[in-house]
Formats: C-alpha cells, sequence, structure tokens
C-alpha cells in the first residue's frame, strides 16, 4: 500500500520525508515507526532535542496519564522543542496522549500540558465500559486529506479513559468524533497539526491507510517550495 | 458504537505457537509472527500471546517474536505469562505489545497491578483470572475459586471478589478464562462471565471453552463479555475469524466490519 517514490537524479529519494518520533518511554514506538516507514518515510527517534534537527513530521505517540508524559519529556529537554515546532506551524501528528497533551491541562492529574489547544482532557463521560478499549467508528465532521480513501464511519482502534475537548476559538478543529456513551472528539486539527485519539499504528490497513496520508501530504509540501526555486 | 472483538490466543514455548490442553499434549502450530499476520489479515480485532516457556531463558525469544509481531501485524497486542517486575513489563511493551496479562504475578504479589498501572496506564494492564467451580448443591452454592501456575494451583480466593479487587488495584480489562472448560470445546462459562462482567467497569474478555459461532455470542449477550477468546478453534480452522464475525453479526452484535488490503 505504500505509494511509489520516485528516486532523484543523484540517487536521493527527492521527496522521503523525515519522521522523529519522540521516544520518551510512552506508547508503540515499534508499530508506529513500521507504520510510518511502510508509508515511505525515514523514521527517527527523537530522545533529545538534536534528533528533531532535520526532520519533517514530528510524531508524538504515548498511552497513559500526562503528569509523567510531561515529566519525562521535561527531563529529556523536549518540552520547549515540540513547544516552538508547533508555534512554528511545522507538521505535527500526536497520536493518543500525544493529541490529549496538547490541551491545557488534564482533569486525569492536574497536569499542565502544552496549552497549544484551547481546552482540557476529560474523563470520558457516561461510558458503559471504561477503559474505552476496542474497534470503534469515526465519524467525519470536517474533511482532512489525512482521511482521504477511508470510509466515513470506519472503525479504529482506541484504549484510553480520558480525551481531549477543544473549547473556544478551537471548538471548529474536530475533523472526527466516537461515541462511547456520549461522544468525543476523534480527531483534531489546526494548520499543520493533526491528533487522533485513537491508534493508527493499530488500526489494519485503514491506520495505515491514515498515516500515509499524512506522510504524503508532508512529502507534498516540502516539495513544493523546492519546485518553485 | 464499541466492536465485540474477536481474539485469536497463542500459546507460545520456546518461540513456537504451540496448543494443548493446558500444558499437556503440546503440537506445534507455527512461528507466531506468521501466525499473527494470517490472523490479522483475516480480520482478527486483536491479538493475544501467551508465554508458556518454563525456563527465564526463553524470556529473549518472546521479545523477539513480540517484535516481529509488531512489525508484521498492526492490531493491538497483548502479552501474557512470566512477567512480575515493573521492568519485564516495559521490555515486553517496548518490544511493541500494547498491554501486558498479568495472572499468578497479580495473584502472589497484587501491588504489582498497582505499580504496572501507576507507571504504563491501566489501559496496558490486563489481569488474567483463572477460575475453577467449586459448589456442590443447593448447601454448598457455586463460587469459583482462583487458580495459578496454569491451573494447577488452588488459591483460596474467590474469583468474583478478585476481579473486584484487581479492578480497585489497576487492571484495565479481565481475561476471564474458564479452567473446567479450556480446552474442552463445551462453551464458554457464561455464569462466571455474567458474575463478574456485572461487578466490573473494565472490559472483560472470554475465555476457555469456544466450540463455535453460539459460545461468542453467548458470552457477549448472556455473559456482558466485550471480547471472545479462543485458539485451538481458529488454529485448527474449524471456523475462520469471518464466520465467527458474521454469525456475531447476524445475531446483532457489533462487530468489526475488515476490508483486506487491495
Amino acid at each position: 500500500m505504500t505509494a511509489p517514490r520516485v528516486d532523484g537524479p543523484d540517487g536521493d529519494r527527492a521527496r522521503r520525508i523525515v519522521a522523529a518520533v519522540v521516544d520518551y518511554g510512552a506508547g508503540n514506538i515499534v508499530s508506529i515507526g513500521q507504520g510510518l516507514t511502510a508509508a515511505g518515510a525515514d523514521v527517527r527517534l527523537a530522545r533529545d532535542p538534536d534528533d528533531l534537527r532535520g526532520a519533517d513530521l514530528l510524531v508524538v505517540p504515548g498511552v497513559g496519564a500526562a503528569a509523567p508524559a510531561m515529566a519525562r519529556l521535561a527531563r529529556r529537554g523536549l518540552v520547549e522543542p515540540i513547544r516552538g515546532w508547533i508555534a512554528a506551524d511545522r507538521p505535527y501528528l500526536g497520536i493518543c496522549l500525544g493529541l490529549q497533551l496538547l490541551f491545557e491541562t488534564s482533569d486525569e492529574d492536574g497536569a499542565e500540558t502544552f496549552g497549544v489547544l484551547r481546552g482540557r482532557v476529560r474523563r470520558l463521560e457516561d461510558a458503559p465500559t471504561l477503559p474505552h478499549i476496542g474497534w470503534n467508528q469515526v465519524v467525519r465532521r470536517a474533511s482532512h486529506p489525512a482521511f482521504d480513501g477511508i470510509d466515513d464511519g470506519a472503525d479504529f482502534y482506541f484504549v484510553h479513559s480520558y480525551v481531549g475537548v477543544p473549547e473556544g476559538a478551537d471548538a471548529g478543529a474536530v475533523v472526527a468524533d466516537t461515541t462511547h456513551g456520549g461522544r468525543f472528539p476523534a480527531a483534531i486539527a489546526r494548520r499543520s497539526l493533526l491528533g487522533v485519539q485513537f491508534h493508527p499504528e493499530r488500526s489494519s490497513t485503514d491506520g495505515l491507510r491514515l498515516l500515509d496520508n499524512v506522510v504524503a501530504g508532508v512529502a507534498r509540501a516540502g516539495a513544493a517550495p523546492a519546485a518553485i526555486g | 458504537m464499541l466492536r465485540r472483538r474477536v481474539i485469536p490466543c497463542l500459546d507460545v514455548a520456546d518461540g513456537r505457537v504451540v496448543k494443548g490442553t493446558r500444558f499437556v499434549d503440546l503440537t506445534d502450530e507455527g512461528d507466531p509472527p506468521e501466525l499473527a499476520e494470517r490472523y490479522a489479515a483475516e480480520g482478527a480485532d486483536e491479538l493475544v500471546f501467551l508465554d508458556i516457556t518454563a525456563a527465564p531463558e526463553g524470556r529473549g525469544t518472546l521479545l523477539d517474536i513480540v517484535e516481529r509481531t509488531a512489525r508484521r501485524a498492526f492490531i493491538p497486542l497483548t502479552v501474557g505469562g512470566g512477567v512480575r517486575t515493573v521492568p519485564e513489563m516495559r521490555d515486553v511493551l517496548r518490544a511493541g505489545a500494547d498491554k501486558v496479562s498479568l495472572n499468578t504475578a497479580a495473584v502472589a504479589d497484587p501491588s504489582l497491578v498497582t505499580r504496572c498501572a501507576a507507571r504504563f496506564g491501566r489501559q496496558a494492564v490486563v489481569v488474567a483470572i483463572d477460575a475453577r467451580r467449586r459448589g456442590q448443591g443447593p448447601d454448598d452454592p457455586t463460587r469459583w475459586e482462583v487458580v495459578v501456575k496454569g491451573g494447577r494451583e488452588p488459591t483460596g480466593l474467590d474469583a468474583l471478589e478478585w476481579a473486584v479487587r484487581a479492578v480497585e488495584l489497576g487492571a484495565g480489562e479481565l481475561l476471564v478464562t474458564s479452567i473446567d472448560r479450556d480446552g474442552t470445546r463445551s462453551g464458554y462459562d457464561v455464569e462466571l462471565l455474567r458474575e463478574i462482567s456485572g461487578r466490573v467497569k473494565v472490559p472483560v474478555i472470554a475465555s476457555g471453552g469456544a466450540a463455535g459461532p453460539a459460545d461468542f455470542i453467548a458470552a457477549v449477550r448472556d455473559g456482558g463479555a466485550d471480547a471472545v477468546l479462543a485458539a485451538s478453534i481458529f488454529h485448527r480452522r474449524l471456523h475462520s475469524i469471518a464466520s465467527v464475525k458474521a454469525a456475531m453479526a447476524a445475531a446483532g452484535l457489533p462487530v468489526r466490519r475488515y476490508t483486506p488490503a487491495a
């Protein structure tokens, strides 16, 4: 399912992008790395700020609670570089906790998170089972290229108890939602930033397609200025 | 709507998938990552690896299998068997597992459940409960006792009480196996499932005794299970994942529709 990539005349893979996957001891980096590689990206595990240099796409995975995750990012000196990356409007993919960390705070443990998106992370309301574990339908609220070729209402794999809910200026950033008891945002996008509450790396062919779309989008965006110059 | 999951279980010993009736009469069923990929391609919603390697030196082999599987099968993977410490759980998750199932070690040291949940989140911690029926009649009502070490060792713990306690300790999911039914193809212990799912809010995975689609349907509809696990009927190709899910869908249960890659 990997799109064909054209090698440049010097043998370089001209449109191959570098995806930096933040490795801070949370989240399934093996599967994310493999999924991004299948999508045609060169994957680099980012363990300190230097690892972000030269990257085209920043991927922040993660499961679990916000406070220990922020503490681990802080220990590696990654909090400000990630904040700066997003402020510079560079491509960012947040998966599960990597989405939740973008909000201002989490009800789970009161952690202060990146505050890039207005709103906070709340416990899932009226959920018949908790954690919300398993495959559930992702219903589109707005079009986004990450979902190109994926059926509206397709099933993705979730594993979480908390969810980020955008407010104020970011209330319109919801791209897709899912219902488990109440309805909650499953995908959120703002400019170069995309966050998904589900796990594309665990969501079979549709998950891989989403990663493929994200990588292809970054490759296209990166190729445009070069073509002009 | 949240789908009911169908989960093939792969018992792994010394790097191979084996199947017997709990540790006896083991037969070789193949290479774990290969079988995992096949199940993923057939529409399995999740996979469980149960490491039944007795010797500790087999651990490295297991981590290698987990990593090779995580690179080939893009569906969730739970690994159980032999994890006794937080660092051991970290190693298994780092290799590419999404969840770790704790059984004997959790009974021996319940604080392990809490420590693992604190470090990795409760969604990564499955507590596996092997339960054996006790009770002989009107004066001795039905109850279930937790057994460990592959069903060989009774603990005196009441399975329903242990289920509630495990969730309080930090379990994000319960894998409930009827040791009486395991390997017998006589159906899940639906009563056990119902008693446990009625007491906890976390998802319950039914295990032990599946013979065919009717058992999967009963486990969900009457037992309140969120997911159904089976081994031999899939390994032996007595039923396919697809046919089980089609039967569940026909019974009105929500299942994931799966379209194989073009």
